[in-house]
């Protein structure tokens, strides 16, 4: 690791630094990226979060049901985002919060704003895990009034699990998720009643378990084949607008709605370096070891997969570690990874970009994403109208839950070909 | 300096009360502000420039458009003149864009001569008739099969929440009383007028109705019935700041019989705006959107430039304009009554706003107000919230000074605590979280408080908000407006 860094550039009233590796994002996955790179001996890790306190968005998650996967053990979201910020720290990393990366001065040099002042930090590394976040009303084209009490899980969480607010007192979650329940948990801990989950889907699509779980002792209507038409309320809401696929209407009398899910990436920082991203996901494109677009900037979390569990984008962090230590050694950079391309009712892959002679992605598959269940479904790898790989799926698979497709056929898909298309047969 | 949300009013007589906080009300206080003059500004709701002031498409216009020789004609273009000049003076964000009327058909590309004409005659002499490929070479993202376009340089967009503080900050630190949440209800004319509102009655000489929406009614309260106001609705879809690269112009529709159409336009924010619609309703708080209304704009919007529909939707708003079915403006001063109407400030009110404010001014010294000398006002300097001007959270100079500069709270507008803190405490301090947003852009960005949303939330009520009893550490505030 000997590569000199090129000195940031000035500028008036920017304090110019450099580091080894830069992460934008003190989440599970950035945080578990920086430990490794830490612990494997760089000395300039940095981290960096726009929040005051770092830990993303575990820190608002006040149930159960994290670490299981990186941590082999259960426990809720601030304990699991104070292990990591712990981790992190133990191994040297440098964590500073209250630092928003603002915009980009150069291939690897960021500005940043803080109460400290402006710095433009240059790295011989950046990794970008900034997170995502869910589509709100507006975004949604929801028609209707403007009216208070219109929420996302996001904000609902960090309402009532960090600033202690009140919100309403009934309220309708639109989703039927996992993170759709979380809301539900959230507004029973704030003392809100539930009036029910709308979703457009035929079933909800979290464990049954789950839905058991939330319906048992306190039970609310789970309306499936339902879209939301509007909302009404002048001043506070009064009402959301349902239609049912068969067309039949009505108006649920609540005070708060909760949007979950319908994700998308916080890919400001990706895009604003002209970052290319993938049509899919939304997210920077990136390969199997989570390269982007860009040489030296890396992407590891939910900005690559919106979304994944926090323990699955701490596994991003770790595994991205090696592929990191690799580039700042070696400084190689694939000029052209095929893509890969899904075909509807897929929604997206991750990773989507491969290198047919290079390694294949950690635990060697790949996450999608459907936009309907499918039952038992046929996955077909193809390029250039050649079959790589077919493999049958012995379950039904939900929307906003994860597939996994193994990577075998890798190394059969020819590096000059076409993009490489998955479709459901 | 006096803003008033709650108790009594002033138990004195004005010289002039101005019905109305939005950007023409606003105005017309500063304005008259200019004078030894005692002057009340009476707001229906929460804040300054709350009602139509809040939602329209922020254009500055030149006016080129209008109808000759109405008076809206003369005010647009006067007013655009003085807003201009204002703009600069109290900081509020305008970027001279211009703008490009694209011709779809034949039928649109023969129209532009004669607009061009037009635009001559409302002494708009800048414009330019371009064939399709200058149109293509100044806005390649523009959908196929444009034919030529109008070329109107001096078009700009403007900051409309801005302008309206701007004015209204001004006056009141002139002397001008603004009370809130204080609704007119009646009105009894003599020497000195009584008029009933909300809050108790208030006494003035003179009384100006700049009620927008319902300046009718007030007229009607003093025994005139020359016009009614039909809102006709506008529905806009607010496009994701990434959308701003894609569009150089203030790209307008060809205007035809059915009125002004859809245009793309980008904001002073960085967004980029498509709509409006135009519908015409009943219901004067009919400010929703409508799945109809959104469908038509994004089938508009997918013609003129179909690329930004792949961008991500930050927000959807509906303001209504005062449509009251005249060609021309509705102002009139009634000299025995010692009243001037506003009324009919359709859709160039911002535009006009300082011109009608200068105008009524003239009414009202034909009304027998006697303004006495001039004086000069103390010049405003807004907070900037345009993005093409240095923000708060880019200066190192004010964070060097005031941390609170560099502590960023809302991320996707990069909002910072000092400002926050700064609307707060200002002369005309928001009244709920939307004020909030109007005069720092928190809560306006493409997560819309997903990520920011309590925290925004809880340092507007650890302070309070005007009027509002100081808050016991610990107690759960009430749910506030956003
Ligand atoms: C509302 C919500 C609830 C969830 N609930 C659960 C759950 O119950 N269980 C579960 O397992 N998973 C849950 N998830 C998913 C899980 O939280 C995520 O998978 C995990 O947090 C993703 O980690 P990350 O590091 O990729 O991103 P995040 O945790 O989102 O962290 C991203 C970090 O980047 C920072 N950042 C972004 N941009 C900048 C910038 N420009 N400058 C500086 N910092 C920046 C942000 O402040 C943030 O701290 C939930 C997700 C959400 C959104
Ligand atoms: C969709 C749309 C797009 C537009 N685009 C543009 C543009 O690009 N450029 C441009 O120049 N103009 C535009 N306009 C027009 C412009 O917004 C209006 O002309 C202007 O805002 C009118 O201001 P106002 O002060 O008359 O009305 P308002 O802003 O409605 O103010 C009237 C105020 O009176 C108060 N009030 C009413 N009744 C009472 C009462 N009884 N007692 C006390 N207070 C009362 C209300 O609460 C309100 O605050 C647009 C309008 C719309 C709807």
């Amino acid at each position: 690791m000997t590569t000199p860094t090129e000195p940031a550039t000035a500028a008036p009233g920017r304090r110019p630094r450099t580091v080894d590796v830069l992460v934008v994002g003190a989440g599970p996955a950035g945080l578990a990226v920086a430990a490794r790179l830490a612990a494997a001996g760089l000395d300039r890790v940095e981290v960096l979060d726009r929040e005051r306190h770092a830990g993303g968005i575990p820190r608002h998650c006040h149930h159960t049901g994290f670490g299981l996967r990186d941590l082999r053990r259960m426990m809720n979201g601030p304990d699991y985002a104070r292990h990591h910020i712990a981790t992190a720290l133990r191994a040297g990393a440098r964590l500073r919060t209250g630092v928003t990366a603002t915009g980009w001065a150069g291939p690897r040099t960021l500005d940043t704003t803080g109460p400290g002042g402006l710095e433009r930090i240059t790295a011989r590394a950046v990794v970008l895990a900034t997170g995502a976040r869910e589509r709100p009303r507006d975004a949604r084209l929801v028609p209707g009034d403007r009216p208070a009490g219109v929420l996302t899980t996001g904000g609902l969480q960090q309402a009532v699990h960090v600033h202690h607010q009140t919100v309403g007192r009934r309220a309708v979650v639109v989703g039927a998720e996992h993170i759709s329940y979380s809301a539900v948990l959230t507004l029973r801990h704030a003392g809100a009643e539930v009036a029910a989950m709308v979703t457009a889907l035929p079933h909800h699509q979290t464990v049954s378990a789950f839905d058991i779980g939330a319906r048992l002792r306190r039970p609310f209507p789970l309306l499936t084949d339902t879209t939301v038409t509007g909302l009404t309320g002048r001043g506070r809401l009064d009402g959301v607008r349902v239609r049912h696929r068969d067309g039949r209407t009505a108006t649920i009398a609540c005070d708060t709605v909760v949007f979950t899910g319908d994700w998308i990436p916080d890919h400001e920082l990706a895009r604003s370096a002209g970052i290319a991203l993938d049509h899919g996901t939304r997210g920077p494109a990136a390969d199997t070891e989570f390269r982007t677009g860009e040489p030296g900037v890396f992407a590891v979390g939910n900005l690559l997969h919106p979304v994944e569990t926090a323990d699955v984008a701490a596994l991003d962090g770790r595994f991205a570690a090696g592929p990191v230590l690799r580039h700042l050694t070696d400084g190689r950079w694939p000029a052209d990874p095929l893509p890969v391309r899904v075909r509807a009712p897929l929604r997206w892959i991750a990773p989507n970009r491969i290198d047919p002679d290079g390694p294949r992605p950690p635990l060697d598959r790949f996450t999608l994403r459907t936009a309907a269940f499918l039952t038992r479904p046929v996955l077909t790898v193809r390029q250039d109208g050649r079959t790589l790989h077919r493999r049958w799926v012995p379950r039904t698979v939900a929307p906003a839950r994860p597939l996994h497709l193994g990577a075998d056929w890798i190394a059969s898909a020819d590096p000059r070909g076409g993009p490489v298309l998955i479709a459901v047969d | 300096m006096t803003v008033t949300t709650t108790g009594d009013l002033p138990d004195e007589v004005y010289d002039v009360a101005i019905v109305g906080a939005g950007v023409v009300g606003s105005a017309i206080a500063r304005e008259l502000a200019g004078h030894r003059l005692r002057i009340a500004l009476l707001e229906a709701s929460d804040d300054v420039g709350n009602g139509t002031s809040k939602a329209n498409t922020a254009i500055l216009h030149t006016g080129f458009d209008a109808t000759p020789d109405t008076l809206e004609a003369r005010l647009v273009r006067d007013g655009h003149r003085r807003l201009n000049a204002y703009a600069t003076e109290a900081g509020i964000p305008v970027e001279r864009l211009g703008a490009l009327l694209a011709a779809w058909d034949t039928e649109q590309l023969a129209a532009l001569p004669a607009l061009a004409e037009k635009a001559v005659r409302n002494g708009c002499h800048e414009t330019r008739i371009l064939g399709a490929d200058a149109v293509y070479a100044r806005e390649p993202r523009l959908g196929p099969g444009a034919l030529g376009a109008l070329h109107v340089p001096g078009e700009s967009v403007i900051c409309p929440w801005t302008t309206t503080l701007a004015y209204a900050t001004q006056a009141v630190r002139a002397g001008v009383h603004l009370h809130l949440h204080c609704a007119v209800r009646a009105v009894t004319t003599g020497e000195p007028h009584e008029v009933a509102t909300t809050r108790g009655v208030l006494r003035t000489r003179h009384l100006v109705n700049a009620a927008g929406l319902y300046a009718d009614e007030i007229d009607r309260l003093l025994g005139h019935t020359e016009f009614r106001v039909t809102p006709r609705r506008g529905q806009l879809i607010v496009f994701d700041k990434f959308a701003r690269g894609l569009v150089n112009h203030i790209l307008l529709p060809v205007p035809t019989a059915l009125g002004k159409g859809v245009l793309v336009a980008p904001t002073v924010y960085g967004n980029v705006l498509l709509g409006p619609t135009a519908e015409d309703l009943d219901d004067k708080q009919a400010t929703g959107s409508t799945a109809e209304g959104l469908a038509l704009l994004r089938e508009k919007g997918a013609r003129i430039m179909p690329e930004l529909l792949d961008e991500e939707v930050t927000a959807v708003y509906a303001g209504l304009r005062a449509a009251t079915g005249h060609g021309d403006y509705r102002i009139r001063a009634h000299p025995e009554q010692r009243y001037v109407t506003v009324g009919g400030i359709r859709s160039t009110g911002l535009t006009a706003s300082l011109a009608i404010a200068a105008h009524v001014a003239e009414l009202l010294t034909g009304c027998g107000l006697d303004p006495g000398p001039a004086r000069k006002l103390e010049p405003v300097r807004m907070p900037n919230i345009g993005e093409a001007f240095p923000r708060p959270y880019q200066r190192a100079d004010l964070i060097a000074a005031d941390p609170a500069y560099g502590t960023v709270v809302c991320h996707c507008e990069r909002v910072t605590r000092g400002e926050i803190r700064d609307a707060l405490t200002s002369t005309v301090p928001p009244g709920s979280l939307g004020g909030l947003q109007r005069r720092t852009r928190a809560l306006g960005g493409r997560c819309q408080g997903f990520s920011c949303g309590a925290a925004v939330r809880a340092q507007f009520e650890a302070h309070g908000g005007p009027g509002a009893p100081p808050r016991t550490p610990g107690t759960a505030p009430k749910e506030v407006r956003r």
